[in-house]
């Protein structure tokens, strides 16, 4: 029977999430700067979309995956969004899904559903810093994007590209991260962030995560479609190549119940 | 494999017109494994052939289907498995053949399904809707479809889940020229059942489950003969036969997930066979995660094991075991996963070691390696039987 370990897959589509303000806010622009970007990316109410993880090591070997994420956003402030992946490759896990409601300040419930055995089981969130499905990104690079999680420090302005932006030091408030500190990259058009550096627990400079091809909705929310995750100190690398987002598509609580698991397809 | 590619082509391609994720159609999966199966020490019991070794291949395909709504989906995934090494290993089934119609919070299912309740590792005690095919594996995690109607209700205390089962599987036991099976061997060809319709008598039952917090709980119901059979002398007393009793069966499944730790509740109380009965399995997990700075996880199970049936109920090999295990997860691009765990009888001193380890290869293979290691300590009469069957498998599958 298979028992893959997805625990560590949570959450790719939890990329928006709630503003809120901390008590630096007035002391530093940096936490308005990322406000101000959080704010572009809220509203959505739900999206599905499917998208493709290409794992490449160090000698250029490739694996990839595809899944497909359905995302409930949460207008109430102090109750995270839920969200639902579900693999279609590789084959031996396709159908496995996860589910997730995100909390603000508690830990996530996280359910997991095994088609193999038919089983939901109810898995551990705490586990932030693991690597998600074997790739370059852990679970907290897309659990903690949510703008209180970090505080903010703005260090300079600088040209990015063809494009002009803020530099801002952000270093992790919740338990148990992989992170010392992170150096982000938003521009000043569009306020979408451009780059991430992530430095490890020793100090050192870990990971450097671009975002590209960010394309904005009729709604008014902008998406990244194409994030690459570069481990420096192993040479390897993730893609995430996104399709095209599908927001209003009808999506109710209903459709995020732990009871749904079983009966997805 | 491009001989099968071709041969699957018009399904594929019909999969491919519409994807379930894009709002409707068919898809179409499965996979093609083989499995070969060593035992270490030569044969006990009489009939049982010589050769240590046991062959399966098996095809199992699954095809779904969803109307561009949602609101409909079908499955049909039948199983075909060929055996050498056991008269009784080969199997043609349909594991899910159903249509299923979503009303509101309601959804109805008509046909065939499998269903899987519980929480815990080493037992699956509450989990009674599917037969298990003993036959493919003694872990009682193989399963047979189940017709059935189902009707489940999604509500905001919870869901309940109504089953109606008009028609009893008989559970599949080794055959006499196989292993793992009694000092006489079991003739599942000539069950008896108390029910005076034999399998034709339905079956119902009702699950309630939910969560709270960080408590997740199943409440069940089962009323109907008996997945467990009793298994008797025949007349000439030189094979057992399966006795299927009517029983009923209250379950209860919990679990309480706080940071790493994962506690968990099975409890059943049965009565019908003998008289009534309670039994219990509950423990921890607790996971370490990216152990010494890797990307591993690893897991430290712990369960207990109490079961209070009487000399003339079933047969259980868990009714007084503590069982220990480890849990490895490498969280590599091949997904390589380990579990090793022992049970042990409190009582008589029993053992049962078992390894299970799997691993991807490249993007559309599985490697799987398992061992289950008997040792009737002092006289445990369920394992004196199989005490002999130590065996090593390695299975390879080919999913598409």
């Amino acid at each position: 029977m298979k028992k893959p370990n997805l625990a560590l897959f949570a959450m790719l589509p939890l990329i928006a999430l709630q503003p809120a303000r901390t008590a630096q806010a007035a002391a530093d622009p940096g936490f308005e700067i990322a406000a101000r970007s959080d704010r572009s990316d809220l509203g959505f109410g739900e999206s599905e979309v499917s998208l493709t993880m290409v794992l490449k090591n160090a000698a250029g070997q490739e694996s990839t995956r595809s899944l497909h994420i359905a995302t409930l956003e949460k207008a109430d402030e102090s109750v995270g969004d839920k969200s639902l992946v579900q693999f279609e490759t590789p084959r031996d896990i396709e159908g496995t899904a996860l589910l997730s409601h995100a909390k603000i300040l508690e830990p996530d419930d996280q359910w997991l559903y095994l088609p193999a055995l038919k089983r939901v089981k109810r898995i551990s969130s705490s586990n932030k810093s693991g690597p998600f499905v074997g790739s370059e990104f852990a679970f907290e690079d897309f659990t903690a994007i949510e703008l209180n999680k970090f505080d903010y420090r703005y260090l300079r302005s600088e040209p990015c590209g063809e494009l002009q932006c803020d530099v801002l030091l952000r270093t992790p408030r919740y338990e148990n991260s992989g992170y010392t500190r992170q150096i982000a990259w938003i521009d000043q058009s569009d306020y979408q962030i451009r780059q991430v550096e992530f430095y490890d627990r020793r100090g050192d400079l870990l990971k450097v995560l671009d975002l590209g091809d960010y394309r904005r909705y009729a709604n008014g929310v902008w998406r990244a479609h194409l994030l690459a995750m570069r481990n420096l100190q192993t040479g390897k690398q993730t893609e995430l190549i996104y399709g095209d987002y599908r927001f209003a598509v009808g999506l109710s609580a209903g459709d995020f119940d732990k009871s749904r698991l079983s009966r997805l397809r | 494999m491009n001989g099968l590619r071709k041969l699957l082509a018009p399904l594929l391609a019909l999969a491919s017109l519409a994807s379930a994720a894009d709002g409707g159609g068919w898809t179409a999966a499965g996979h093609l494994s083989a499995r070969s199966r060593h035992f270490t020490e030569s044969a006990r019991w009489p009939g049982q052939r010589a050769q240590p070794g046991r062959l399966s291949l098996a095809a199992v395909a699954d095809l779904r289907w969803k109307s561009a709504d949602g609101d409909q989906r079908a499955s049909i995934m039948p199983v075909l498995r060929r055996d050498r090494g056991d008269q009784e290993g080969s199997l043609t089934d349909l594991r899910e053949a159903y249509w299923a119609r979503r009303f509101g919070v309601a959804e109805l299912l008509l046909g065939i399904d499998t269903v899987f309740w519980g929480v815990t590792e080493s037992l699956h005690l509450v989990d009674i809707i599917n037969q298990t095919d003993a036959v493919a594996d003694i872990d009682g995690e193989t399963k047979l479809g189940q017709p059935m109607a189902n009707l489940a209700l999604q509500t905001g205390w919870g869901l309940v889940s109504v089953y109606l089962l008009p028609h009893f599987r008989e559970r599949t036991f080794a055959g006499r020229d196989g292993r793992l099976r009694p000092p006489l061997a079991v003739d599942g060809d000539r069950p008896q059942y108390e029910a005076a319709n034999g399998p034709r008598q339905a079956d119902f039952a009702i699950r309630y489950s939910h969560y709270f917090g960080d408590v997740d709980i199943g409440l069940s119901l089962f009323r109907g003969t008996s997945r467990e059979p009793r298994l008797l002398p025949d007349a000439s007393a030189t094979a057992l036969v399966p006795h299927y009793d009517r029983i009923t069966q209250a379950g209860l499944d919990l679990q309480l997930t706080r940071e790493a730790w994962l506690w968990k509740l099975e409890a059943i109380v049965r009565n019908g066979h003998a008289g009534t009965f309670a039994a219990a399995v509950g423990g921890f997990e607790y996971t370490f995660y990216q152990v010494k700075d890797s990307d591993a996880d690893l897991g430290l199970l712990l369960e207990y094991q109490h079961d209070g049936r009487g000399r003339d109920e079933p047969v259980t090999v868990g009714d007084n075991d503590v069982f220990a295990g480890l849990r490895l997860a490498l969280n590599d691009v091949q997904d390589t996963t380990l579990l090793a765990g022992i049970s042990y009888d409190l009582e008589t001193s029993g053992r049962i070691l078992n390894v299970e380890a799997e691993r991807r290869i490249g993007e559309d293979l599985t490697l799987e390696f398992r061992a289950r290691l008997f040792d009737a300590g002092r006289g445990d009469e369920a394992l004196r039987a199989v005490d002999r069957d130590d065996y090593l498998e390695l299975g390879l599958a080919w999913h598409f």
